[in-house]
């Protein structure tokens, strides 16, 4: 079956020839008219949309919108903060990043419209200390937008007042974790705090209400707010409503960002018609289908059991390129849609080296609060970095996967499932070659990969 | 039996034992009360609780209400409401109780947590217990005995991070031995109010460390070293001085001020070691002030006073001053006598109709564990009888009445009188009898000199800011050369020519309480170690000078003298 139409929603205009990030180019665009007709709506009403559209957050979890929106203590009598999420540090994901540098303002525009369903006076940007040019645009256009009076006192006319400001990390992958991220804003350690008591949507920033939403989750709720919940719902399945933005890399002939209609995609397609394929003379040996935290799965693998259609049960029986790329679907097999990075490696690759590699990066990033998952990512990391350094030992797999199964569901925040997970899954997928990789060390490399330009 | 419910108490199931705890209660404090140990590093019952170590987690469950009923699931094996086990162990420390909460702190899954932190927690420690201080009181090792599996299948290298780091004057850090628990951090930010600990670094690189440019000298330093749970954080003082499963725990009360902070002395065959604070909720939680740990030190100070002579002989010359001067003696009592000794200083001042009069000492409180007032038992003078009104600095009444001739013998318990305002020359036209234990000028100029001891060489009570009664017990014997206050004074009055008073203190009390309306149902062998409220209502007019420290308003009448406006 070939792979369907994309879809771009929010991609609109990305990479569209002539298109510029500037406010002019924005509103040549229709920029700008679903905020002024917002406005002018009951915030209730938006909120509404919001749940009927079934949206649900792209930052990772898939929590949905409208319900995160509908916990906010609203009766406190304190200020209710709106933080956008643009912290995008997942290993494999580049989607916000491509949002922010070409279309800004359809953030801008996506995050009033949510302060104002939600009666925030003020939001706040936390962007990725690696991103200043990022940083340096959206502050460009936030002076654009305030020029014109969509930002700032007395939007439109209306009475209603709202601030954004953009805030810079300064580089650390758990400042995306929106307890973390919130601790961050207020100046201290990112160490995620612990839930209870500390939900952002009673106790957040500076103890007030807040909502942290992701860039791209923002830019749907503007699509909402033109169309409607109900035609926004008509995209993609039930329960995985919208499009999802794919962040194809790795070993494919054409990498790159991808929009479609949830749901209606599975992992072939993607790969093999949109993506091109495995580079001549490859075969696809693994893909890690959200973000580098979510589970591998092994080409090769079948799941199999019962799912939902509609009100029935029906069986499944999937490879890998059967797996709709769906939260709920890449959920029934064990891993997950995360942010939507996907990762390919080819027959090339060495298992061990590529978790080497991932565990490196976990360990660098944990924030060192809790003890399973600060002591746990480093000696995972030692054994690994060990074990391709030459060192290696036929128990080793073993060890590093006791090592990770004593650190998720034990810790504050899901950094412990982030840093666990890759070592779990892929010890359990590809236990043969971490047991044999004392004696595949002996052998030759194989030929790198061209590089591509 | 089960207990009655009552609305401020839930009950809760731990191991199978039912319990009624105080709403807000956390798991860890419910389950101390069934005698189920919950370990823990992070949690300190009194400071915030951050959920980090996850050495506490527990399986936790509910009982099950279906959904759409609301109605009690239950379970047919047992006939008892079902429970919903959730599948997550969760930390004991940050969650509170609720209705009908249940918890299994011994369970398959209970168990794999607690081994995989305590490996965690052992990976990159350096596991020098035979050189560290704290061995003997150190969580880690207890509860790595406790709940480890017993060997490492660790063969990396280790972390390397900064060793006898010097925080501050009196506190030492090593960072390899540190499990990050961030106790420290948070008692200096929130109790001391010196925010001038934190980590540096992430994963399992952070190190604790003290701000740029800050250290970590404020008077409340060494309780981070108290509550550290492992050997991170040491004293200075006591480092590398004694094993402490060698030391004799005695509980005192230390002498700074009238907060009257309950601590322990740790001493071994007569020498004293240190001095930590001993837990009270009511006075000072678990609290101690740097400056009252030191206070041992004095016990063998190079101005400890000490005689040859025995003390009958020394009562003898005592009692010719008395007989010298009979009718024109002045007593100088002391507001750090114990009030054994207040009781029988009263009763040889009206044995040598003497006059009494006490020696105030104040300076600026510190809000916290440091009052106004420096004396431990000016309380314990007026509940005694021996003064009726405040203590003033100076004893300006006495001087006019040694110049005037009046008075030609003064007894002094301790007190220096040349600091209290007399003259050189003043002090040398009386007689001194000068009971103390250290030198000073009124030792100097003393006519008998009797040494007595220090509060650690002796038993009593005090009578702290709050009218609490807090008993100190001996923990050394007195020095070489120094008497039992309490038995100079009863040969001093029985000298004077009263009737022989009891002179140790548990055969003492039947007539402090016998005498002493508030403390007529006091004895100092049934009073708790949390000591107990006195009756306060016949001084409440009085305006005593501490101002707030934690626990403790002052009275209106004082607050009124603190701030005239």
């Amino acid at each position: 079956m070939p792979a369907p139409e994309q879809r771009r929603i929010i991609f609109q205009h990305i990479d569209e020839p002539g298109y510029t990030n500037d406010i002019d180019c924005y509103l040549r665009n229709g920029g700008y008219e679903v905020l002024k007709k917002s406005v002018g709506r009951k915030p209730e009403e938006l909120i509404d949309e919001v749940k009927k559209s079934g949206l649900r957050g792209r930052g990772g979890a898939g929590f949905p919108c409208g319900v995160k929106w509908g916990l906010v203590d609203r009766k406190s009598g304190k200020p209710i903060y709106l933080i956008v999420n643009a912290d995008e540090s997942e290993p494999g994901t580049f989607k916000d990043r491509y949002i922010m540098h070409q279309d800004p303002h359809q953030l801008i525009e996506g995050t009033i419209i949510s302060c104002f369903a939600n009666n925030v006076k003020q939001a706040y940007i936390y962007i990725r200390g690696e991103m200043p040019e990022g940083a340096r645009i959206l502050e460009k256009a936030i002076t654009e937008a305030r020029a014109k009076n969509f930002v700032g006192p007395n939007i439109l006319g209306t009475g209603y007042s709202c601030e954004i400001y953009v805030h810079r990390g300064a580089g650390a992958y758990i400042c995306g974790e929106e307890t973390g991220l919130i601790e961050s804003l207020e100046g201290k350690r990112a160490n995620p705090r612990i839930k209870p008591p500390y939900f952002p949507a009673v106790l957040g920033l500076y103890q007030c209400p807040t909502i942290v939403n992701n860039v791209e989750t923002l830019c749907h709720v503007k699509y909402i707010a033109e169309h409607g919940g109900e035609a926004y719902a008509k995209i993609g399945t039930p329960n995985n409503t919208g499009t999802r933005i794919f962040c194809v890399s790795g070993h494919v002939q054409r990498p790159g960002y991808y929009e479609f209609p949830a749901g209606t995609i599975t992992m072939g397609q993607l790969l093999n018609d949109v993506c091109g394929g495995p580079l001549p003379g490859r075969t696809f040996k693994a893909v890690i289908p959200g973000g580098s935290s979510a589970k591998i799965l092994r080409f090769g693998e079948r799941f199999k059991g019962k799912r939902k259609v509609g009100a029935e049960m029906v069986d499944y029986d999937w490879g890998v390129e059967d797996v709709p790329m769906d939260f709920d679907s890449l959920g029934m097999i064990g891993t997950m849609g995360g942010s939507g990075g996907v990762i390919v490696m080819d027959d090339t690759v060495n298992m061990v080296e590529a978790l080497a590699n991932i565990n490196a990066f976990y360990s660098h990033e944990s924030c060192g609060q809790c003890t399973p998952c600060r002591e746990g990512s480093l000696w995972m990391k030692k054994i690994s970095s060990r074990m391709v350094h030459g060192d290696a030992r036929p128990q080793d797999g073993a060890l590093l996967k006791s090592v990770a199964d004593q650190i998720p569901g034990r810790t504050i925040c899901a950094f412990g499932e982030a840093c666990s997970w890759p070592t779990q899954s892929f010890i359990a997928k590809f236990t043969d070659e971490f047991n044999n990789y004392h004696e595949a060390k002996k052998q030759p490399k194989p030929a790198a990969a061209n590089v591509l330009v | 039996m089960t207990q009655p419910a009552k609305p401020d108490l839930v009950t809760v199931n731990i191991d199978g034992k039912e319990i009624a705890v105080p709403k807000g209660t956390n798991v860890i404090e419910a389950a101390r009360l069934v005698n189920v140990d919950v370990p823990h590093y992070c949690y300190h019952p009194k400071l915030a609780v951050v959920g980090n170590c996850r050495m506490c987690l527990i399986e936790m469950g509910m009982p099950a209400v279906d959904p759409a009923t609301k109605t009690p699931v239950m379970d047919p094996a047992t006939g008892k409401q079902k429970i919903n086990w959730i599948p997550r162990p969760q930390i004991g420390c940050g969650t509170t109780v609720s209705p009908g909460l249940h918890v299994k702190t011994t369970s398959p899954m209970v168990k794999d947590a607690r081994e995989g932190v305590m490996e965690f927690l052992l990976i990159n420690h350096p596991l020098d217990c035979p050189i560290c201080d704290q061995a003997g009181e150190c969580k880690l090792q207890e509860q790595a005995t406790g709940y480890g599996r017993g060997y490492s299948r660790f063969i990396e290298q280790k972390n390397v991070k900064p060793k006898r780091t010097q925080l501050g004057p009196r506190v030492t850090l090593d960072d390899e031995r540190c499990v990050l628990c961030s106790r420290c951090i948070r008692f200096s930010r929130d109790v001391a109010g010196a925010d001038v600990l934190g980590f540096v670094d992430r994963g399992s690189y952070s190190t604790l460390t003290c701000h740029p440019d800050k250290k970590l000298d404020h008077n409340y330093s060494l309780n981070t070293v108290d509550i550290c749970p492992v050997g991170a954080l040491t004293s200075t003082d006591f480092r590398f001085k004694m094993r402490v499963w060698f030391l004799k725990q005695t509980n005192t009360i230390c002498t700074e001020s009238s907060v009257g902070v309950n601590s322990v002395a740790w001493s071994r065959e007569g020498t004293l070691y240190r001095i930590t604070p001993r837990r009270n909720d009511e006075v000072n939680d678990t609290w101690m002030a740097d400056s009252g740990r030191v206070l041992y030190k004095q016990v063998q100070s190079a101005e400890r006073l000490a005689s040859t002579a025995s003390l009958d002989t020394l009562v003898a010359q005592a009692a010719e001053v008395f007989k010298a001067a009979a009718g024109s003696i002045a007593v100088v009592g002391s507001g750090r006598s114990s009030v054994e000794e207040q009781f029988l200083t009263k009763k040889l001042a009206a044995a040598l109709q003497a006059s009494v009069s006490l020696v105030s000492r104040t300076a600026q409180g510190d809000k916290l564990l440091i009052s106004a007032d420096r004396n431990p038992n000016v309380r314990g003078a007026l509940v005694t009888g021996l003064i009726t009104t405040l203590p003033s600095a100076q004893l300006t009444a006495l001087a006019a009445d040694i110049d005037a001739g009046k008075v030609k013998a003064v007894v002094s318990l301790g007190e220096d009188l040349a600091a209290a305002g007399l003259s050189a020359a003043q002090l040398a036209k009386v007689a001194i009898v000068y009971l103390g234990t250290h030198a000073n000028a009124t030792s100097a100029a003393a006519k008998v000199l009797i040494p007595t001891v220090t509060v650690f060489e002796k038993a009593g009570t005090f009578v702290n800011q709050q009218f609490r009664i807090q008993k100190f017990i001996q923990a050394i014997p007195p020095q070489a050369g120094a008497h039992n206050d309490l038995a100079v004074l009863a040969k001093l009055t029985t000298a004077a020519g009263a009737p022989a008073p009891a002179a140790e203190v548990g055969t003492l009390w039947p007539s402090i309480a016998a005498e002493v309306p508030v403390l007529a149902n006091v004895l100092f062998k049934t009073l708790p170690e949390s000591g107990v409220l006195l009756d306060a209502a016949d001084w409440k007019s009085l305006p005593f000078v501490e101002g707030e420290t934690l626990h403790y308003k002052p009275t209106a009448a004082a607050a009124a003298v603190a701030s005239p406006q």
